[in-house]
């Protein structure tokens, strides 16, 4: 437990400090720690916010996996199965239609609306069905979906390339005011989540088991979801939707290190940091200037992976 | 005394049974499907909590037991347990120590009551296992050394030997009847032939309701075999036959 906990740590680090190091223009350490222009400002208001949003976004997408595929018991379930982030999308779309630009504050409102709506759909009195809420999100998610179609048919031809740009998703250097405030939010709901890890233990059973060993399941249901369901809102609101980090990282995870959430979540976080950091800096410098979505970087390189991960495995539970 | 039921019914599959339950002994409920049998047990367990009547734990209603609390002295065996993920069958034996500990770590007192419990069960040889990749009387061991992790003083089981072939039916039953000794065990069957064997008392449920209640050769007649079960059986030396070309 402590070694991967350690290696989780070790290998975040190297990649918040090396990353930042790394793109198309070289810079000279010496002149951007001694404030020099333009190697300071590339090196602390270009590189490094865009590798801390895309670590506190990995951390958050890896956290919210590993919790909706433990709540749901469904190893498809990821952090937008409840149409959050699709509710995102349609604020940025609307924001963009109307005129504004894409703010993230429309996309934040979409993401609120369709949570207050899901969560509403699913309450049955004293609980949240997961049942209910996992249909209705796949439900927002069409709808949501049928209503960017329409109104990306009426947008104009720069409005409509705006809009494909946010729906690729993709990282872009923020201010550190926007960052702290993230952080403010990701950070403890990610340590309160990680925190009852041997509650979600007995939960990624089933519910008659967790309360039949003293958890109070409603609590925990409704904690898990609206947590999970935050840390997408928040994240997909700056960074648009990026596929499959909250999919394959808790895979792999759990393919290497066995199901326990005491092990699981802290890496997860870590390492989902540490992967969409890294992915981004891909995106960043292998066609530099171009830069390419980063939600192609993480299917294109965590697929393989992912592919290869399953099939050693298996072959070592046959033999 | 440990459970005691007055007038106890739920909206569906219970119609009312009154009884109490002593607080050791191995106690079958038997009944036809849809009797009940599963309603009731889940009921004692606090899985089903608006239930109507009443049903005191340790002279407290059961819906007003806080889980945590009455986790540490009721534990239940689901029919069948699906597991998603790769737990070990050791993980899933730990689980049952959710109720006893606060922290992030196993306790000491963790380790030696999922040791002992592996070892009542017989399941240490295959504790580092995937629980998936287990056999049903192996998940079943598992199942049940995670329960008495709990350390409880009731057990409820719900058809514990569905899975299981003859020779884990039998040692299933003398485990419980060993286990009954010190606890209460409530064991939902279908094998009648179990009970009278190894139960101290049967409940009888039919139709929602409690149809007879006692020991179990005097419970088991033939006469109450024909009207609950609809079935010609006789009863010699104290095993059941049932007449399958009647």
């Amino acid at each position: 437990m402590t070694r991967s906990l350690a290696l989780s740590i070790a290998a975040l680090l190297a990649v918040l400090l090396l990353t930042p190091l790394i793109g198309s223009t070289h810079i000279d350490l010496v002149r951007a720690f001694t404030g020099q222009s333009p190697d300071y400002e590339i090196l602390f208001y270009a590189r490094f916010p865009r590798v801390l949003l895309a670590s506190l976004a990995g951390a958050a997408l890896a956290v919210t996996g590993v919790l909706f595929q433990c709540l749901l018991r469904d190893p498809l379930a990821e952090p937008y199965t409840l149409g959050v982030s699709s509710g995102a999308s349609v604020g940025a779309v609307i924001a963009i239609c109307l005129g504004f630009g894409s703010s993230s504050a429309a996309s934040l409102a979409g993401a609120a609306a369709i949570l207050l709506l899901v969560l509403g759909i699913a309450w049955e009195g004293r609980r949240l069905s997961s049942f209910t809420l996992l249909l209705a999100g796949v439900t927002m998610n069409s709808m949501c979906f049928a209503i960017i179609l329409f109104l990306h048919n009426l947008a104009s031809l720069s409005q409509s390339f705006a809009i494909s740009r946010w729906l690729m998703g993709g990282i872009d250097a923020v201010d550190y005011a926007t960052l702290g405030w993230l952080a403010a939010a990701v950070v403890p709901v990610c340590i309160l989540v990680i925190s009852r890890a041997r509650h979600w233990n007995v939960m990624a059973i089933g519910e008659d088991w967790a309360a039949s060993r003293g958890v109070p399941t409603n609590l925990y249901i409704t904690l898990g979801y609206v947590a999970g369901a935050i840390l997408t809102g928040l994240v997909t609101a700056l960074t648009g939707p990026i596929g499959f980090v909250g999919l394959i990282v808790p895979h792999a995870l759990r393919l290497r290190l066995g199901a326990d959430h005491r092990v699981l979540l802290p890496c997860s976080c870590l390492l989902g940091a540490a992967f969409l950091a890294l992915c981004d800096t891909l995106a960043r410098t292998v066609l530099a200037p171009t830069e390419i979505p980063v939600g192609v970087i993480t299917a294109l390189c965590g697929g393989p992976f992912f592919i290869w991960l399953l099939r050693s495995k298996r072959r070592s539970l046959w033999l | 005394m440990s459970f005691s039921a007055n007038h106890l019914g739920f909206t569906y599959g219970l119609a009312e049974a009154t009884f109490e339950l002593p607080s050791t002994g191995l106690i079958a409920v038997v009944g036809p499907n849809g009797a009940g049998k599963s309603t009731l047990v889940s009921i004692l367990a606090g899985l089903r909590r608006a239930y109507s009547g009443s049903c005191l734990y340790a002279g407290k209603e059961v819906r007003d037991w806080r889980r945590h609390g009455f986790a540490r002295q009721v534990a239940f065996l689901p029919q069948f347990v699906r597991v998603e993920f790769p737990f070990t069958a050791e993980q899933v034996v730990f689980m049952g120590r959710t109720p006893h500990s606060n922290g992030w770590y196993d306790s000491p007192e963790d380790r030696i009551a999922v040791d002992r419990a592996l070892e009542i069960t017989d399941a240490a040889a295959f504790r580092n296992r995937d629980f998936r990749s287990l056999s049903g009387g192996e998940r079943q061991r598992v199942i049940l050394a995670s329960a008495l992790a709990q350390e409880p003083q009731v057990l409820l089981l719900d058809e514990p030997a569905t899975f299981l072939d003859l020779k884990h039916q039998a040692a299933m039953y003398q485990l419980l009847a060993r286990l009954a000794r010190q606890l209460l065990v409530v064991a939902v069957t279908h094998d009648l032939n179990l009970a009278l064997r190894y139960a101290h008392h049967v409940l009888v449920l039919d139709q929602g309701r409690l149809a007879a209640a006692g020991a179990a050769n005097e419970v088991l007649t033939t006469e109450l075999i024909a009207r609950v079960f609809q079935v010609r059986a006789t009863i010699e030396r104290g095993w059941l036959k049932v007449e399958y070309d009647a």
